[in-house]
């Protein structure tokens, strides 16, 4: 029987399309966290047998200088008109955005046409005018993440490994980060809105860990675009991440798991600068706490080799996860190169514990 | 001098959209980032533009205070008004560089290192970041593994699959030369090339003000900036 509770919850589901996405990359992604969008791709073409189509010709969705406001909204709406028309030529209706802050953008765009429908009018005659293309808006568009929610128990249903402590026989206590981009411009575009973020927490649940809820769980990460390209601004955004940090300390998270390319950034990289600043860890034994994206969990779950997911790119450590999981891993090849060749081993940072 | 800065403001969308009326609540202010890490208060801004005195405007768009925001829009969750001040910052930020307010606040001039490094990289490479352009001098906080990445890029990034230096899909694909053509056109066609002309211009004229060598890439003006 259909409740209000129901009512009320269903306001915060979102259609996601089941099969033939036009996958559109991320800047953040592709340069700081390599292997990750391979993976994700990997994981929807061999694990869940679906159709998913990487275009060359995609470029940036020129979401970071918007929002450093050094380009003009027309500017990224026309960009944005052009990467719709690229999946028009593809012959796809269902567009996936690998970043949170593109998926903002790609949001906001339509939006905007909703209401000012003659912003759609200009966007199309300066793309034609540019580039003498047009474009249809796509039938459905998600977030990356979208994805691997909505097929989450067949990820769990393949899975080599649960989010069990095997020493302790305990849930791993993951940390979730949002990102403010997904849900909190456009609530109703995101998995349980503004208020109840679930495209994250759905993971952990169907996974087996236990959610960390936190007094900063919705904080931002403090990247602020210009505020952190510039190194003079750049205060700003670690100390939002610390801001974080010493609110989940106290729980003690085996794992942060990240929505948003930057906010995997920031939440990996602000720990190893803070531990060489303040001699200040928040993991165990001078590690810091591992921070995952959502597809490199679930590559890890379905026994992916830690190492040819590009897990060693991280500066944060993974190996106290790995341990916890029971994931056996080969600690001489993490830092080989091509063919498996000795291509030297990072420094070691001066406090933060690496390996 | 632009006369009637109300005028140009009303023509934004993100103006018009952001905007409706402020009853000086500050939830905005509660839940913002940036108020949290320095006297920034969205409040005070949306509520001297909704004012409508031009004096306070210009005040405004000569400020710091603009350039404060983080744009992560957590205030257009919160306001119960159905204010966005992260759009009216937005607008704001526009039209202090299309009158060159901007380079009379030390965060606004900032714009051109920003301009400099992503606008100029988007234009390169069709990405707002790209490997071969990060440091750990510019960006410390990447810390000894990127260092490593980099120097063993090649190696490493085909070991994880990438097509980087390659003409094909994958991730750090070179862009066509025609995807940055495009690029190009739109930039040209809406407008991004002229902010970005108009950022130079007014830059240039400050760095003679103050006397600190102005050419382009990473001149001293741009030192100057994005160190200080």
């Amino acid at each position: 029987m259909k409740t209000r509770k129901n009512e009320i919850w269903a306001a915060y589901q979102k259609e996601i399309a089941d099969d033939h996405y036009y996958f559109a990359r991320s800047c953040i992604r592709q340069n700081f966290f390599p292997a990750a969008e391979n993976l994700y791709l990997n994981i929807l073409r061999n694990e869940l047998e679906k159709d998913i189509y990487d275009d060359a010709r995609q470029t940036t969705c020129t979401g970071i200088a918007y929002h450093s406001g050094i380009i003009p909204f027309e500017t990224i709406m026309t960009v944005v008109a052009r990467q719709f028309s690229l999946m028009n030529e593809a012959g796809y209706e269902n567009f996936i955005a690998s970043c949170v802050t593109s998926f903002g953008i790609y949001v906001e765009v339509m939006d905007t046409w909703n209401h000012f429908p003659e912003t759609e009018q200009k966007t199309r005659v300066a793309l034609k005018r540019a580039t003498g293309k047009t474009f249809e808006i796509p039938k459905n568009l998600v977030h990356a993440s979208d994805i691997i929610y909505k097929f989450r128990k067949e990820i769990a249903a393949k899975a080599k490994f649960r989010l069990i402590n095997q020493n302790s026989e305990e849930p791993i206590k993951v940390v979730d980060h949002i990102g403010c981009h997904y849900a909190k411009i456009f609530p109703q575009e995101g998995i349980g809105g503004a208020e109840y973020p679930y495209v994250l927490a759905g993971l952990i649940d169907e996974w087996g860990g236990k959610q960390v809820d936190y007094p900063e769980r919705r904080h931002c990460c403090g990247f602020g675009f210009r505020q952190y390209l510039l190194k003079s601004n750049r205060s700003y955004s670690v100390t939002n991440s610390k801001k974080k940090f010493d609110s989940m300390q106290p729980f003690k998270p085996d794992l942060i798991i990240a929505n948003c390319p930057g906010c995997t950034f920031f939440l990996d990289r602000w720990q190893y600068v803070i531990a060489e600043m303040k001699s200040k860890t928040y993991g165990e034994n001078g590690y810091g706490i591992p921070v995952l994206t959502y597809e490199e969990l679930a590559g890890l779950l379905l026994g992916y080799n830690p190492w040819d997911i590009g897990l060693q790119t991280h500066q944060v450590a993974v190996e106290p996860l790995l341990d916890k999981l029971g994931i056996i891993y080969d600690s001489g090849k993490k830092y080989k190169g091509r063919n498996g060749e000795d291509i030297g081993i990072p420094e070691n940072p001066l406090v933060l514990r690496c390996c | 001098m632009m006369k009637d800065l109300y005028k140009e403001l009303e023509k934004d969308v993100r103006y018009l959209e952001g905007l409706k009326s402020c009853f000086n609540c500050g939830v905005c202010t509660a839940i913002c980032p940036a108020a949290e890490v320095s006297d920034y208060d969205p409040r005070i801004v949306v509520n001297i533009v909704q004012q409508k005195d031009e004096a306070e405007l210009e005040k405004l768009l000569k400020s710091d205070t603009i350039w404060m925001c983080g744009e992560c829009l957590s205030c257009k969750t919160r306001c119960p008004r159905g204010n966005t001040p992260c759009y009216i910052i937005q607008a704001l930020r526009a039209l202090s560089i299309e009158t060159g307010f901007f380079i009379e606040s030390q965060q606004g001039r900032k714009q051109l290192a920003v301009k400099r490094i992503v606008g100029e990289h988007i234009l390169k490479y069709g990405y707002c970041v790209f490997i071969d352009e990060i440091d750990t001098e510019m960006y410390p906080e990447q810390g000894p593994i990127w260092d490593w990445l980099r120097q063993n890029k090649e190696s490493i990034l085909e070991r994880l699959g990438t097509s980087y230096n390659k003409e094909q899909s994958g991730t750090l694909r070179n862009i066509s030369q025609e995807s940055l053509n495009d690029l190009k056109k739109i930039f040209d066609e809406t407008g991004a090339t002229q902010r970005f002309e108009k950022i130079e211009k007014y830059s240039s004229g400050k760095a003679k003000e103050l006397n600190i060598e102005f050419n382009d890439g990473n001149d001293d003006y741009f030192k100057y900036l994005y160190n200080k």
